[in-house]
């Protein structure tokens, strides 16, 4: 933490960019060494909202740790809690319904367009547009109302529970889906008109932090931001879960490394979302919605790992198991926290004013970074 | 690569390393001494290309602590996991950071949170932590702090 803004001996100029700042959506500090108005160098100081979650999940239950992961990264609580659940769910060798594995991987892919919406809306109002927000939430609040409904909760699910999903789902679930795809594909256009075909945004974006892929495997970045320099890091094709082998559906991939293909791959994910809820909405298995497991849960002595792709990139949970009720130790390795660590190597060279346009499409979550 | 090819061309390099196979992934456990001769094998050998560190991480098992480094290939995609056992009271293994770029971040985090020290680290500072943290290790499983923890 620098106090002030101060002048090195070199002339140049370092400033605070946060916590307190509306672009970094959250309590982020990043430090810039400027020469002029040229980035030398950005040191991310992070913490602010640091709940040490790893620690605390060591105290908790098989049943409880998951419930706080649904604040790590809040717009992905569907996905986060679903990690988790698979995790305990390999170590315990649960068999899932597929009652509940469809209904896990609509929420999911519900999950991840709400993400992007939001994420559409925040970016463009970073850069200077007030009107996307508005279009954006206009259709993420029918996916609140349908989580809500559901699960009880419009943010922080916790829907998600060893061996299926807490409830059957509501009577109006399909219908509204339905409902809302219907929606989607009438008003998916005026995201387009907007703002990707539009001169000024796209001037804004092109040529703006660029990342190459040898770099993004470096760095680990994943998710749309990998994705957008050309690395094929999609976990759903990769290691697939649940039962998204049997699905059809295609990895976005872009290869500019720029802002604007990272841009471009979140709109066309949204695509892909809702291709994966149209092949299962009609077609949720009868049956339970939750398999059978003991009121205690015992993981037996050793390691799990699980890894999931949530709207942000790869998502890992590491269990360390000792035999007991609750988590020796546990690790979350969190897409937004590796993503973060290439912001430096972006920025250097560009101008401050392009920095907003590279956090923008890294599309940070500041609880997931620090967790 | 399969598993136990995997093994195989390990067991070339280090004869010393051991396996452990029952995971969902080979598990390699080496000397804190090798880990940077046997990362930079994996990292660039033609038949193995680790690109990808998806994870590295710390267990703190009280008498010992590990260093956990999960690889993965985006070429082969094949994955491994390197694991180094340290000393409790000194706990020191040299950095991969020139190697996966990722870890400058990680093996930050895992410094301030274990207390583990990376040998040619560039910037070993803390990160999540204020400053003022230094030498407190919360991850630990011996760390006390009667203020703000509330145990369940």
């Amino acid at each position: 933490m620098i106090e002030e803004s101060f002048t090195t001996a070199e002339g140049d100029l370092v400033i605070n960019v946060g916590p307190q700042h509306p672009a970094t959506h959250g309590v982020l500090h990043l430090v810039i060494t400027l020469n002029g108005e040229t980035i030398k160098k950005v040191e991310p100081h992070l913490g602010y909202i640091h709940r040490s979650i790893e620690k605390m999940s060591e105290s908790l239950t098989y049943r409880q740790f998951i419930y706080v992961t649904s604040r790590m990264d809040y717009l992905s609580a569907h996905i986060n809690n679903h990690a988790c659940a698979l995790c305990v769910e390999k170590g315990l060798q649960i068999e899932v319904p597929g009652r509940a594995q469809s209904i896990r991987i609509i929420m999911d892919e519900l999950t991840r367009i709400a993400s992007h919406e939001l994420w559409w809306g925040a970016m463009s109002m970073d850069l200077g547009a007030f009107t996307p927000f508005f279009h954006a939430f206009r259709e993420r609040e029918v996916i609140n109302e349908i989580m809500e409904e559901t699960c009880g909760a419009r943010l922080t699910m916790n829907y998600m529970v060893p061996g299926g999903v807490m409830a059957d789902i509501h009577p109006n679930f399909q219908r509204r889906v339905k409902d809302f795809i219907t929606l989607y594909k009438k008003k998916i256009h005026e995201y387009d008109e907007l703002i990707t075909g539009n001169i000024i945004f796209q001037n804004r974006m092109k040529n703006v932090g660029y990342l190459s892929s040898e770099d993004a495997i470096a760095y680990g970045v994943t998710g749309p931001a990998g994705r957008g320099s050309g690395v094929s890091c999609d976990v759903r094709k990769h290691s697939p879960y649940e039962i998204y082998d049997k699905l059809e559906f295609d990895e976005v991939l872009e290869t500019a490394g720029d802002s604007f293909a990272r841009y471009l791959v979140r709109i066309r994910e949204m695509n892909q979302s809702v291709r994966i809820i149209e092949q299962l909405i009609d077609n949720i298995p009868d049956g339970d919605f939750q398999a059978k497991t003991k009121a205690v849960l015992k993981l037996p002595k050793g390691e799990f790992y699980q890894r999931v792709e949530t709207a942000r990139g790869e998502l890992g949970v590491y269990i360390v198991s000792e035999g007991g009720t609750t988590p020796y130790r546990i690790k979350y390795r969190s897409p937004g926290f590796s993503n973060l660590s290439a912001l430096d190597h972006m920025a250097r060279g560009s101008k401050l004013g392009d920095l907003v346009a590279m956090m923008g499409t890294l599309d940070l979550v500041i609880p997931d970074i620090d967790r | 690569m399969q598993q136990a090819e995997l093994k195989d061309i390990i067991t070339e390099w280090l004869p010393g390393a051991t396996f452990d196979e029952n995971g969902q992934w080979l598990n390699v456990n080496v000397e804190p001494k090798d880990l940077h001769l046997l990362a930079v094998k994996l990292r660039n050998h033609e038949h193995t290309q680790f690109d990808y560190c998806f994870c590295l991480t710390c267990v703190d098992w009280k008498t010992h602590l590990t260093m956990v480094y999960h690889l993965d290939s985006t070429k082969f995609r094949h994955q491994v996991v390197v694991k180094v056992k340290l000393d409790a009271a000194k706990p020191e293994v040299e950095t991969v950071s020139d190697l996966w770029k990722t870890a400058d971040f990680h093996e930050r985090e895992v410094y301030e949170m274990f207390g583990v020290h990376f040998i040619n680290h560039p910037d070993l500072r803390l990160l999540i932590l204020p400053d003022g943290w230094e030498g407190k290790n919360p991850l630990r499983k011996n760390f006390e702090d009667p203020i703000n923890m509330i145990k369940l």
